[in-house]
């Protein structure tokens, strides 16, 4: 059960200087340890523990509500846990929010980037506020490499679905961070564009060496990209693996199978691996 | 604090300001409207007072010292208004900005669009009605300081409000300074009021400043006792309002208000 944290409900006060960070082990750049969240009576998220490693693409997967997004706020800082860590390259995010949210970057279909700004406003602002030195130069290369500088004069609020996740995955990627978390960046594009928006993330794993927490409905495209995969259902990690081996292992005949399966339990414990 | 994120918040709203007219053109038209209105009646007063009493001073003066601090408090909040209408919450707190930093990005832009403000007041009431402000010289310049310290402190306050009440909550903002005009005594003494809104004026930093420009123009000291006080409350004020924007957004981020409030927004 979700005992409450210490730094609950605290955390944003901390400065952000002066508390050391823990080593963390090699390659890890999200620690996730007994995470809970707890609203009065329901249990949102129930002791999730994971780490993301450098290069390594994995998959937040489950039904709605089964407290991915809640995991996702949490690692973002903008929900307090009841209980549990959060550290992003080895720095805890309750005492150095600014310092570990400063590797971190995201991007979620449900917060556009405001619309009232054009393509390139929005990524200098954003810029400016996660302090990126040689702005100018920074934003140039993104407009170029998100294949966007025919917008950067267009306001963000009249683009394309697929254009406007292109805007959002430039913001995200502006900082260079070590940890990208992608809340179903695909789910409003076509299966073209989802294609490259999935190319681009694979490279952007493999090229610039963040780890990446995704989220996603589409098992055709987690199979595709992630290299492990973690089913939640009701707030907890059912299942962790190789979303290639994971549906043998557990006599499904295919991840989608798998999910519809776990999905529907109603009272969902660990499975057992098939014989 | 880091300088790039508040420079980062400012840039934002130059940009705002910069693509739209619209709102542009309240940084000084409503304050223009009122020093025309107030400056003919003044002229008006003065005809009938047969120049026995000169109005221009204190009542364009009092009118000129208001908007600017309407305007100071205004322009915090409709800083901050702007993510909310925008629904960006989420893009900005989920980034190394911190409270202080975002909120002093509020405070500097509220400076700059406060100050086109006040510079067309001065012109417009100066060059049309001959009010002599610029004689007050530095004098003005302690005004000017008590009702733009309560002005930050109130915009903050409005913008924890909208925060925790939710974005409908919004209209509560544009009445907060004509719901406290009658305790400050804007265009009258306090001592025109019955006492218990004299009490409630004594704790409202902008009592001390129209107290203290009535005693100036009536000839009598400056009042820097007076507004030595105001200050000392205008800067508490800011303190107690900082505190409850952060408590507010702790109980955000605690509660999940803060991640829901793009949801919020949408609906």
């Amino acid at each position: 059960m979700c005992a409450h944290s210490p730094d609950s409900g605290s955390h944003l006060s901390h400065a952000d200087a002066g508390h050391p960070a823990a080593d963390p082990p090699a390659g890890v750049v999200l620690s996730v340890a007994g995470l809970c969240k707890r609203y009065s009576e329901v249990i949102a998220v129930e002791d999730v523990s994971f780490d993301v490693h450098r290069r390594e693409v994995v998959g937040l997967l489950g039904p709605n509500g089964a407290g991915k997004t809640t995991t996702l706020n949490m690692i973002l800082g903008v929900l307090s846990p009841t209980a549990g860590s959060v550290r992003i390259g080895g720095i805890d995010l309750a005492l150095g929010r600014a310092r570990a949210l400063a590797q971190a970057n995201f991007s979620a279909v449900y917060a556009p980037l405001p619309g009232n700004l054009t393509v390139e406003q929005n990524l200098r602002f954003f810029g400016l506020v996660y302090g990126i030195p040689g702005l100018g130069r920074r934003v140039g290369e993104l407009l170029r490499e998100f294949d966007l500088e025919r917008l950067r004069a267009t306001k963000c609020g009249v683009l394309s679905s697929g254009e406007q996740t292109r805007v959002a995955l430039a913001k995200a990627v502006l900082n260079r961070p070590r940890l990208l978390l992608l809340d179903e960046p695909t789910a409003s594009l076509d299966p073209a564009a989802a294609q490259t928006v999935r190319a681009r993330i694979r490279g952007l794993a493999a090229e610039a060496g963040c780890g990446i927490l995704w989220t996603s409905h589409n098992m055709y495209e987690v199979e595709a990209v992630c290299d492990r995969v973690l089913f939640l259902s009701h707030g907890r990690i059912l299942l962790e693996g190789d979303p290639r081996r994971l549906p043998r292992e557990y006599g499904a005949a295919t991840l989608e199978e798998l999910f519809i399966r776990l999905a529907r339990e109603p009272l969902a414990e660990p499975m057992g691996r098939a014989g | 604090m880091r300088m790039k994120p508040v420079a980062g918040i400012l840039l934002r709203q130059f940009y705002l300001i910069r693509g739209s007219p619209v709102r542009a053109l309240p940084m000084f038209a409503w304050v223009a409207i009122d020093i025309v209105v107030w400056g003919f009646i003044t002229r008006y007063l003065n005809s009938m007072a047969a120049g026995r009493f000169n109005y221009v001073p204190s009542l364009l003066g009092a009118v000129l010292l208001w908007d600017f601090f309407t305007r100071i408090m205004q322009g915090v909040s409709t800083a901050f208004l702007e993510d909310v209408w925008s629904r960006n919450f989420l893009n900005l707190f989920a980034t190394p900005l911190t409270i202080s930093e975002y909120i002093l990005g509020l405070v500097i832009t509220s400076v700059g669009t406060s100050a086109v403000g006040l510079a067309v007041m001065l012109v417009l009431a100066t060059a049309v009605f001959g009010l002599s402000f610029f004689s007050l010289g530095v004098l003005l310049v302690p005004f000017l300081l008590v009702l733009f310290g309560f002005g930050i402190a109130l915009g903050i306050l409005a913008s924890a409000l909208v925060l925790r009440l939710g974005p409908a909550s919004e209209w509560l903002v544009w009445p907060l300074p004509a719901l406290l005009s009658p305790f400050v005594g804007v265009f009258y003494p306090l001592a025109t009021l019955p006492r218990w809104m004299q009490d409630i004026g004594h704790l409202l930093p902008p009592s001390y400043v129209f107290e203290g420009m009535r005693a100036v123009l009536a000839g009598r000291p400056f009042p820097a006792g007076g507004l030595a006080v105001g200050a000392a409350i205008a800067a508490l004020d800011i303190v107690l309002a900082g505190y409850f924007f952060t408590r507010v957004f702790r109980y955000a981020i605690r509660t999940g208000l803060l991640a829901r409030y793009s949801a919020e927004s949408a609906s």
